[in-house]
């Protein structure tokens, strides 16, 4: 299965009078994998969210869209809610679980697009189940109860969902956040896995500016809804950028520029 | 206290292995639900003030329902008694035990809360208040077995709701939260009016004390086919919503991404579980604890999955309010809400602390 690309045009994103996002304009090719940086409410999760999912021109999050988006060079709004999720999978900052739920039924709802509405879950349903489970390395955990996971282990078994869900394009919010270094690590060794191997499309907001100029090849800067910077990673994090945009010593972040 | 030891308790906490395995086995669950089931049904159809001797109910069921011939050897007051009175109320209380706990199931889930239960968005209230006004009304007429009463409180309910929904704006993209309150607002709002009518009410007052603890006691094939339909076509409506049920496990923004309708299944979920909830309490009363605990007791053995939470609810639900009911008659017609109450709570207890693993609220 190959990725699929991914196109802003001019892309707004307002809550009522408020502009969170302002006509950001990007491409993101198949296969490719970008990380989506900027300082808190620069409107980061908010592009996330218009992109994954929505109809009549109001995004995921209630925000109102205007300008485009396209997956796979086909306008957001020509899709349906169901085929959508047979491209697109989203693994959300947080997801809080309200029942006693193990991690094997949670990496099964990924299936949800896939499987039969009536009948429920087929063998390839189960054998992607499987193969999910498997790949995020988490076999151990399979019958655990998610809430007693470690923060690390439960977004694990969240990615282990969306890679069951077998996306085309993967979007992600802070994959990394409040996770120790090897989970981190973990986590970007299977999306760059995703992205060589089977080609996924991925854009992940990061908040980790040196993970993700490790491990991410281009980079786009927000600051305050406007994209100020796209390229590589030693060309979008330059220290007045830094200092501008985070309003911090260049100095504190100089590892991701060597 | 320290994680290890938070980890020991919860290790502590989880279920037998037996247990366990059945989570696996979904089929036996709904297989033993359905032996459980015609066993209570048949006992609820044997005994009563007058007890109908095994043989006797079995040769008249098989005689009237199933055409079998069967010569005729019971007095024909057996008869009356097992087909025109508890045939009838076992019937009903299969059919509403199955409604309430899938009205619980479709809630819960919806709502994403453990506490909720199908009268949580205010039809419990509008069900009462629409009884207690019928039982005010000094004229009273009874059509085939259905008088105001019946009229007045399916139509409390599903005002009730109908009311929560417009004020909460549930079709808009109003938080659930902001839904749950709404619901005890208007529900509140609507007890008082219950209260105020029950204080003007004088003689009638025990009449609408009777209804708000629910009964089988008045139920009868006129009831049976006017009801049963209803419950029956929103009891198959949520037993198709698995795959919403599903996807909204983890919330509805990840139920959109993973293709949900979110909107649709919120009005579909919310306008079956209402049908069937009003269908139910307006004609046995209101019936409390079958929608909460039945669901949750289901969910603890067989797991949050709800193609097998919807059948296996249903199952339960239908065969623990037949056994219910049955209690209350043999009991001298307590209220059937007693005996859910009295059986129902200890044993939720019981469950709960056996799976301290518990509920994030």
């Amino acid at each position: 299965m190959s990725g699929v690309s991914l196109e802003l045009r001019d892309l707004t994103l307002s809550y009522g009078a408020r502009r969170a996002v302002e006509k950001v304009t990007a491409r993101v090719d198949a296969a490719e994998m970008v990380a989506l940086l900027g300082p808190n409410g620069a409107g980061k999760s908010t592009l996330l969210r218009a992109v994954s999912g929505s109809a009549n021109g109001v995004s995921a999050g209630g925000a109102r869209r205007t300008g485009q988006v396209l997956i796979d060079d086909v306008p957001l709004d020509e899709y349906d809610g169901a085929s959508l999720a047979r491209i697109v999978a989203v693994v959300p900052g947080q997801s809080r679980v309200a029942f006693p739920l193990r991690v094997e039924e949670l990496v099964a709802l990924g299936r949800i697009p896939h499987e039969h509405p009536l009948l429920g879950p087929r063998a390839a349903d189960h054998a992607a189940i499987d193969a999910a489970i498997e790949r995020v390395g988490i076999s151990a955990l399979r019958g655990r109860d998610v809430r007693e996971l470690s923060l690390g282990e439960r977004q694990l078994a969240v990615l282990a969902m969306a890679v069951a869900q077998a996306p085309r394009l993967l979007l992600l919010d802070e994959p990394t956040v409040h996770l120790d270094l090897r989970h981190q690590v973990k986590v970007m060794q299977l999306l760059r896995d995703l992205a060589k191997r089977d080609g996924v499309t991925i854009l992940a907001v990061m908040h980790d500016i040196n993970l993700a100029a490790h491990f991410f090849g281009r980079l786009l800067l927000l600051d305050q809804g406007r994209l100020v910077a796209d390229g590589r990673p030693s060309d979008v994090l330059t220290p007045d950028r830094i200092r501008t945009v985070y309003g911090v010593d260049p100095a504190l972040v100089a590892v991701a520029r060597s | 206290m320290s994680t290890s030891v938070v980890a020991q308790r919860r290790a502590a906490a989880r279920p037998a292995a037996w247990i366990d395995r059945l989570r696996h086995r979904p089929a036996w669950l709904a297989l033993a639900g359905l032996v459980v089931l015609c066993v209570v049904a048949v006992a609820g159809v044997m005994f009563g003030s007058v007890a109908v001797p095994a043989g006797d109910t079995l040769a008249i069921l098989a005689h009237r329902l199933l055409g079998w011939p069967v010569i005729v050897t019971w007095p024909a007051s057996a008869e009356t008694i097992v087909v025109e009175l508890r045939l009838p109320r076992v019937l009903m209380a299969l059919a509403v035990g199955a409604a309430l706990s899938l009205a619980g199931v479709a809630l819960q889930g919806l709502l994403r809360n453990p506490l909720a239960d199908p009268y949580v968005l205010g039809t419990a209230s509008g069900a009462a208040l629409g009884a207690a006004l019928a039982l005010l009304v000094p004229v009273q007429f009874a059509l085939l077995g259905f008088g105001l009463i019946h009229v007045l409180a399916f139509a409390g309910a599903l005002g009730a709701v109908a009311i929560v929904y417009r004020v909460s704006r549930l079709g808009g993209l109003s938080s659930l939260s902001s839904v749950l309150l709404t619901g005890y607002a208007i529900g509140s709002l609507l007890a008082a009016g219950l209260a105020i009518t029950m204080y003007l009410s004088g003689q009638t007052l025990r009449q609408i004390f009777f209804y708000l603890l629910g009964s089988f006691s008045l139920a009868s094939w006129p009831q049976v086919a006017v009801g049963l339909p209803i419950i029956v076509l929103g009891t198959a409506v949520l037993l198709t919503r698995a795959r919403s049920l599903n996807a909204l496990l983890l919330g509805e923004e990840t139920a959109a991404h993973l293709g949900l309708d979110v909107r649709r299944e919120r009005l579909v979920l919310l306008a079956a579980a209402s049908l069937v909830t009003a269908a139910a309490v307006a004609m046995t009363g209101l019936i409390g604890f079958v929608g909460l605990v039945v669901p949750h007791v289901v969910r603890l053995v067989a797991g949050p999955n709800a193609r097998a939470l919807l059948p296996l609810s249903a199952i339960w639900g239908a065969a623990f309010l037949a056994m219910a009911d049955l209690i209350a008659r043999v009991s001298g017609e307590l209220p059937v809400g007693v005996i859910t109450g009295v059986i129902g709570a200890p044993f939720f207890l019981f469950v709960l602390r056996r799976y301290r693993g518990g509920y994030e609220l």
